[in-house]
């Protein structure tokens, strides 16, 4: 069955803190206007800003891909790069390569894809070093 | 069809002028201006009093209970917010305003600053039981960001304290006692709430979280100002009807709840559109160690309220310097034991998500509304100029795709079809004269 689908692309520059947390509050607006249930929005509202923080404090630049069908929401994180070396200990809690400028400024907490994991139904990371990482992340409505 | 809604907030519709100041600063995106006239969408409206603040030609009021009313009852009694004691300069002492409010023709007083204190007493008991996952708590002392929260972050209201207002709490000890005391029917009892805004006129008449209000009406602090500020010059030293400790003073200024309920890792913010930045931030789970969260709709807290006579920061100060002649004790060590396990402190329904914002129900028909709002968005000139009579020019495509507006509404739009319009005009002339 065709399923009515829509799809939005951020764009996401690196270093870019001034525009921090733009494409999550987007993403949020457009979730609450479609009325998706309550609960699931704050999934994806805590993985969609902490996709994005990472997008512009650790990449070198990339994109935030959301994408609606009526049973559904996906969000897809892409960057240019540098890539995670070792993803398992990116993957453990409190585990983090934030520099000092973004410390300061309160993130680096270790949380990022940790998070991203517990919020979303289904997460898969590939990363390769020198090309870019790839996050997707589904939330079944 | 739901039952209209009541709202405190109201339009004088002969006063409005049809301009744009309110419809820029209306934090729920509820109002519109059609036919030169505002409209406030029932919906929408949070009663935060924003627009009250903003109108020059006091076009927006908010609607309360005259001071007659009272008259209803045969025993009356006065529930002051704590802001009403910042309103008067040169007050010795809480028990001053109290007594004066006596002479203004009510029987009996209760201090929401004493609810305050019972409140606050069974918030921390509440926290002791509640696991990390739950923090942090939200405030529910300002109805305007209660509905606010209904209407923009429906995720956050588990977080809402399931406690009733000081207002509430208030009422209902205050008429439980008299009629103990004076043996009598609690039907020829009634409560009267001295507000210093809407929000809380809305609250009585429309409760979140429970059924009836235990306040049988509330009246404008400016309807009452200058009445009670006659009455206080002739203060008689040896009464002191004073109960509430200073912390339930205190929670008049923005913060004063904080400094109540858990001083540690908490914020206090004040001003709508602060809350929202600071909501967002716990939307996106930013503030991991927060605790409690106490947000104010008004700048400086109650003392800001828009049905308030004296300037919130002249007010902010008065209540400290008042807040040194109360009693001193913290609730915790103040409130007897016996308020919190005699009344029903706690609220009784789930606060449930506004979902005036949602484009429809169908999630299919809503993605189709969206796109087609999306498309009708790119092809405005993105001003935000308020001159269709909608907040910005994505509420405007948002009111067309709802039927509400037609895209010649813009401005900019109609000048650039009257443009082509008048070119063909001239075309056609010189074709016609050929």
């Amino acid at each position: 069955m065709q399923q009515h689908a829509m799809m939005d692309v951020f764009n996401i520059t690196a270093l870019d803190y001034a525009s921090a947390g733009d494409a999550s509050a987007t993403i949020k607006r457009k979730l609450k206007q479609l009325g998706i249930d309550s609960t699931v929005l704050r999934r994806i509202a805590v993985a969609s800003y902490e996709a994005e923080l990472n997008l512009i404090i650790h990449s070198m630049g990339g994109t935030l891909t959301l994408s609606i069908t009526t049973t559904e929401i996906k969000l897809v994180s892409r960057d240019v790069g540098p890539g995670i070396p070792d993803i398992e200990r990116a993957l453990q809690e409190g585990y983090s390569t934030a520099n000092a400028e973004a410390r300061n400024m309160g993130f680096g907490a270790g949380m990022g894809l940790p998070n991203m994991r517990r919020n979303a139904d289904d997460f898969t990371i590939e990363s390769e070093m020198g090309k870019g990482t790839q996050i997707q992340m589904r939330f079944a409505i | 069809m739901e039952e209209r809604r009541y709202h405190s907030v109201r339009l004088d519709k002969e006063k409005c002028k049809g301009c744009t100041n309110c419809l820029k600063r209306c934090p729920t995106e509820a109002i519109r201006v059609r036919g030169g006239r505002a409209h406030i969408i029932d919906e929408r409206c949070i009663d935060c009093g924003e627009c009250i603040r903003v109108c020059e030609f006091h076009a927006k009021y908010a609607q309360t209970d005259p001071l007659a009313t009272i008259n209803r009852f045969k025993y009356k009694i006065a529930l002051p917010a704590p802001s009403l004691y910042g309103q008067f300069k040169h007050v010795a002492s809480v028990g001053q305003i109290l007594e004066g409010l006596l002479k203004m023709g009510f029987d009996d007083v209760f201090e929401v600053a004493a609810g305050a204190d019972i409140v606050t007493r069974a918030i921390r008991e509440r926290m002791r039981n509640m696991t990390p996952d739950q923090y942090p708590l939200i405030s529910s002392a300002c109805p305007a960001i209660t509905r606010l929260i209904q209407v923009r972050f429906p995720e956050l209201l588990p977080h809402i304290v399931d406690i009733r207002q000081p207002m509430e709490v208030a009422a209902m000890i205050a008429k439980r006692e008299f009629c103990q005391a004076r043996d009598v029917d609690e039907s020829e009892v009634g409560c009267f709430f001295i507000t210093p805004c809407a929000a809380k006129m809305t609250a009585v008449r429309n409760p979140i979280g429970h059924e009836k209000s235990a306040v049988d009406g509330a009246i404008s602090m400016l309807e009452i100002y200058g009445l009670l500020a006659g009455l206080l010059k002739k203060h008689s030293a040896d009464v002191n009807l004073s109960r509430a400790t200073s912390f339930g003073v205190g929670w008049a200024n923005n913060g004063g709840e904080t400094l109540s309920v858990s001083p540690e890792n908490s914020m206090a913010v004040d001003g709508i559109e602060n809350v929202i930045r600071v909501l967002e931030e716990i939307e996106n789970n930013k503030l991991r160690d927060l605790v409690f969260f106490e947000g104010a709709a008004c700048i400086g807290g109650c003392v800001g309220g828009p049905l308030t006579f004296e300037n919130g920061y002249i007010a902010r100060n008065s209540i400290r310097t008042l807040m040194k002649s109360a009693d001193v004790r913290h609730p915790d060590d103040a409130v007897k034991t016996s308020y919190l396990t005699k009344y029903a402190l706690h609220t009784t329904q789930r606060i449930t998500p506004n979902s005036a914002m949602k484009l429809d129900d169908d999630i299919a028909e809503a993605m189709r509304k969206m796109e087609l709002m999306e498309q009708i968005e790119k092809s405005l000139p993105g001003y935000d100029c308020g001159s269709c009579g909608s907040p910005t020019c994505r509420t405007f495509a948002e009111d067309i795709v709802r039927g509400h507006a037609d895209k010649m509404d813009c401005i900019h739009i109609l000048k650039d079809q009257l443009k082509i319009m008048a070119q063909r005009m001239v075309e056609l002339a010189k074709t016609t004269r050929e």
